[in-house]
């Protein structure tokens, strides 16, 4: 082994296992909980757990991850009962509801945690922002690779690392062995119910899971990496695809990329300016995912905000074609060939007008003379079928939708552009003109 | 390493007036009085108004759907705060200091919301998930710019981390005064926009369209709750100021259903537990009064939520349980009318009565005491043999419910194109709530239609 290589495996491995682990096993439940529109949920158990976790410990006087487990659990369920209790018997909005339970059993964890301070180290800042650079020191890893494979190597990595391990094992079995009856239930619970799935009981099988991640992750990584992979990693994915199984495998990924990537930086990033430097890599695994969010919100293909300026662009030339080819058509109807381009500005202002006649001259619809425009006989053609679509949609409005004729003018403006062409229809117009097309 | 930074930090900041451990009967009234020196009083009065203050504006922000916005923004505040530091710090100025901080916090706050709006705006992500993006989002950003302040040269984090927290017993004379003018301008507001609110509030399209500024408004509102927020950073800390914003308003809606009324409570439990949980953490030291505070409150909400007349747990069920009572009662009235003999006399056997409560499933105990309370209403008689004779203001009673449930049935053949034979289940739940003005309506309805209607 090479010594760059045993310096990361002894500083870096056991850690950066913890926050891959972390990360992916709330990434994976994160899915259902922004579907289910729930994904604060996370963040009141993940303050919630708080006084379960003291309260465990308190009465049973160890630290173990069954006892932390079983007090997370309880809590997580508690969270729930009571956010339900306290929506129905005090008739307030759900956000509300949570705000009053998290943040009341939290102040009731930070008090209990003074309490319990005083005889053991549970330490509220570790609790909220973790420490997952002190686990390295923990960690005696072998120095040779084949060594890695045995069962000694693995049962003596960091307690932390082990249990989130296991806690994703269990993550990505309720997932997979449940995947219908999670999908069916965030969906649509009625439906659920109706089919003979219990859709309150996979909920607060969910919340428990959900109650588990938070406090496996809690002591190597913090609350706040838990809530943001909780929710980033789905929200991210669920701004690339419309498939609720695109959507998972897509988490995964990126709360792998965002706990890598994330790790190394909170090293490498300060390290650029002063020498040694690091930060919190929970914080800077948070900030990655945060980044992540914001990419996939700008360049993806399907809901991004650049796609979508990008659609809104190439509609709004469609639309600027059509509506000159329109306007050369209804002149052309009243024996003018040919516009010049001063007549055609008022109705296609600014650029439009340039942008339209590029774009219909490059399409062999229309024919450019010095400062005249002209219908081809394609253009023509296809400007006969916009101003078909038209008059019949101002025949429709005024014979079937009762609109007076003097007000379907702007209506069918809007409508001729995202019409299909109706194959039969009326002679003429409401206003009298023929509809081309219908001669016959 | 940290934490025995901020331990150091807390034992530098505790008053001196201030024990360890239990306290005696005498600090305690001290304290509660404002006797008990005068940093402890001034920390009491501020966490007071922050109290009330919070209190006022939450009633607002909880009626607006916007109780975990406030969470968010609370968790915003931290990045602000720790730039500010460092940006004092490389400047050459003392970080510390509350205005440059507190400053700090309200601008990282406000760009939080504005995130939330923008995300909202912007992407199909709804309301929770765009909460919770901004708010984990910003608090990484905070705990990793922490974590660079505890490696800066110019100075540690300790200082920042009791906004985390909250330390009341830090609070100076001039935090105080800083916090009493922030409740003054948020009552003074709440007195002059009440109305506003109020539209704005409970139905904001009205107030749109009746030419109200609604983002206005919306903008006021939330730059109140901001206000709050930064204020209460000192004193309760940032994981726990939005309790004190969100816990009163709701604890104060199980009392009264009117909005001014709402927003006294609300200021008053908000104060209330203020008050309390700094005098307690006056006398305890060791006790985070950001957390005292805020139990304190969740005391008063439970306590709410369970005796609250208005909308209390108890006062509900009290009202179902009477309710209950007086359904099943007019059941037995109905029963014995329904049964009348060929002399017109109402009344029951015991083994009639007894197959009543078998079919409404009336537990043995109920069925006696629906006698009983009956008897004494004047409604029936009890005859030796263990059955029931209705008196004539029973059986005028007796008729009226028989006919309220023939009338609803013939309506609901009549207009609602149920079948004859599938009615009466429904019916037997209506009977009993249909007003004298109802029953009018349902006669019009009836005679109208040419149907029959029932003696």
């Amino acid at each position: 082994m090479s010594d760059a290589m045993s310096t990361f495996v002894t500083l870096d491995l056991a850690p950066l296992l913890a926050a891959v682990f972390a990360s992916l096993a709330c990434g994976l439940l994160g899915n259902f909980l922004v579907l289910r529109r729930e994904s604060l949920m996370g963040d009141a158990i993940s303050h919630s757990v708080l006084p379960g976790l003291v309260i465990a410990f308190l009465l049973t006087g160890t630290r173990s991850p069954m006892v932390m487990f079983i007090g997370a659990a309880v809590a997580g369920v508690a969270t729930v009962v009571l956010v339900e209790l306290v929506k129905r018997l005090g008739r307030v909005e759900p956000g509300a509801a949570m705000g009053v339970v998290f943040s009341v059993l939290f102040a009731l964890g930070v008090l209990l945690i003074r309490q319990a301070a005083e005889n053991v180290d549970l330490d509220a800042d570790c609790v909220l922002h973790g420490d997952l650079e002190a686990m390295a020191l923990y960690w005696f890893p072998p120095t040779e690779w084949n060594a890695f494979l045995s069962w000694s190597t693995l049962t003596s990595l960091p307690r932390q690392v082990l249990t989130l391990g296991v806690v994703l094992i269990v993550t990505v079995l309720f997932v997979g062995v449940f995947y219908k009856e999670l999908r069916i239930t965030s969906f649509d619970p009625a439906l659920a119910t109706s089919q003979g799935i219990h859709a309150g009981a996979m909920h607060l099988v969910l919340m428990v899971l959900v109650a588990i991640a938070t406090v496996a992750s809690f002591e190597a990584v913090g609350s706040i990496l838990v809530i943001a992979m909780l929710i980033c990693p789905a929200a991210t994915a669920r701004l690339m695809t419309d498939r609720l199984r695109s959507q998972i495998i897509g988490s995964a990924v990126i709360a792998i990329i965002a706990g890598v990537v994330g790790y190394f930086s909170a090293s490498l990033v300060p390290s650029l300016f002063v020498a040694d430097a690091t930060v919190n890599a929970a914080g800077m695994i948070v900030i990655v995912s945060g980044l992540l969010l914001t990419v996939a919100a700008i360049v993806s293909p399907s809901h991004g905000l650049l796609a979508a300026v990008i659609r809104r662009r190439r509609l709004a030339r469609g639309i600027a074609v059509d509506d000159l080819l329109a306007a050369l058509f209804r002149l052309y109807e009243t024996g003018q060939p040919q516009l010049t381009r001063d007549r055609l500005a008022p109705m296609l202002p600014g650029r439009l007008l340039d942008v339209a006649v590029a774009q219909a001259s490059a399409r062999g619809l229309v024919r450019t003379e010095a400062n005249n425009i002209a219908l081809t006989p394609t253009g023509l053609e296809s400007a006969a079928e916009i101003v078909r679509r038209h008059r019949l949609w101002e025949s429709y409005l005024v014979s079937e939708a009762g609109v007076a004729p003097d007000h379907v003018h702007d209506i069918a403006e809007m409508l001729e552009h995202v019409t299909v062409q109706p194959r039969s229809g009326p002679a003429t117009d409401p206003h009298g003109r023929p509809i081309p097309g219908s001669e016959s | 390493m940290l934490l025995s930074l901020a331990q150091s930090d807390r034992a530098a900041f505790s008053p001196p007036d201030a024990g360890d451990g239990w306290s005696t009967l005498d600090q305690i009234v001290s304290t509660l009085t404002l006797q008990a020196g005068f940093n402890t009083s001034i920390v009491v009065v501020g966490t007071t108004l922050l109290g009330l203050a919070a209190g006022i504006i939450g009633v607002f922000a909880l009626l607006r759907r916007r109780a975990l916005v406030c969470d968010a923004l609370s968790h915003a505040t931290l990045p602000g705060m720790a730039l500010a530091f460092i940006t004092a710090a490389v400047l050459g100025a003392d970080g510390r200091t509350l205005p440059v901080l507190l400053s700090g916090a309200a601008v990282s706050g406000v760009l939080g919301v504005l995130a939330i709006q923008l995300i909202l705006r912007c992407t199909r992500l709804r309301e929770d998930a765009a909460i919770g993006i901004v708010l984990s989002v910003f608090f990484g950003i905070g705990i990793v710019l922490l974590s660079v302040i505890q490696q800066m040269p110019t100075g540690n984090a300790g200082g920042l981390r009791q906004f985390i927290y909250g330390q009341t017993a830090a609070m100076s004379v001039g935090d105080a005064v800083l916090m009493g003018a922030i409740a003054l301008l948020a009552c003074l507001a709440t007195v002059l926009l009440l109305k506003e609110f109020a539209v704005v509030c409970f139905n904001d399209a009205f107030a749109r369209v009746s030419g109200w500024p609604v983002s206005l408004v919306d903008l006021g509102i939330m730059a109140l709750v901001v206000l709050v927020t930064v204020a209460g950073l000192q004193a309760v800390g940032l994981l726990l100021v939005v309790a004190m914003l969100i816990v009163p308003p709701v604890a104060a809606r199980f009392w009264t259903e009117r909005l001014w009324l709402l927003v006294i409570v609300a200021g008053v439990i908000g104060g209330l537990s203020g008050y309390l949980g700094a005098a307690t953490s006056a006398l305890l030291p060791r006790k985070p009064a950001g957390g005292v505070i805020v139990l304190t409150s969740g005391v008063i909400f439970v306590i709410s939520m369970v005796c609250a007349p208005a909308r209390g747990v108890l006062a509900a069920s009290w009202r179902r349980f009477r309710l209950r009572l007086r359904i099943a009662g007019e059941h037995i009235l109905e029963e014995a009318f329904e049964h009348r003999g060929g002399d017109g006399q109402a009344s029951l056997s015991a083994a009639q009565l007894r197959a009543l409560a078998t079919l409404r499933g009336w537990p043995r105990g109920l069925r006696r005491m629906l006698v009983s309370l009956l008897r004494l209403r004047g409604h029936l008689t009890a005859t030796p043999e263990g059955g029931v004779v209705l008196t004539p203001q029973g059986h005028t009673a007796g008729a009226r419910i028989s006919r309220n449930h023939r009338l609803w049935e013939q309506y609901l053949i009549s207009y609602a194109d149920i079948a004859p034979s599938h009615v009466d289940w429904s019916v037997d739940q209506v009977e009993h709530v249909l007003s004298e003005s109802l029953v009018r309506e349902l006669e019009a309805a009836l005679r109208d239609a040419g149907t029959e209607v029932p003696a």
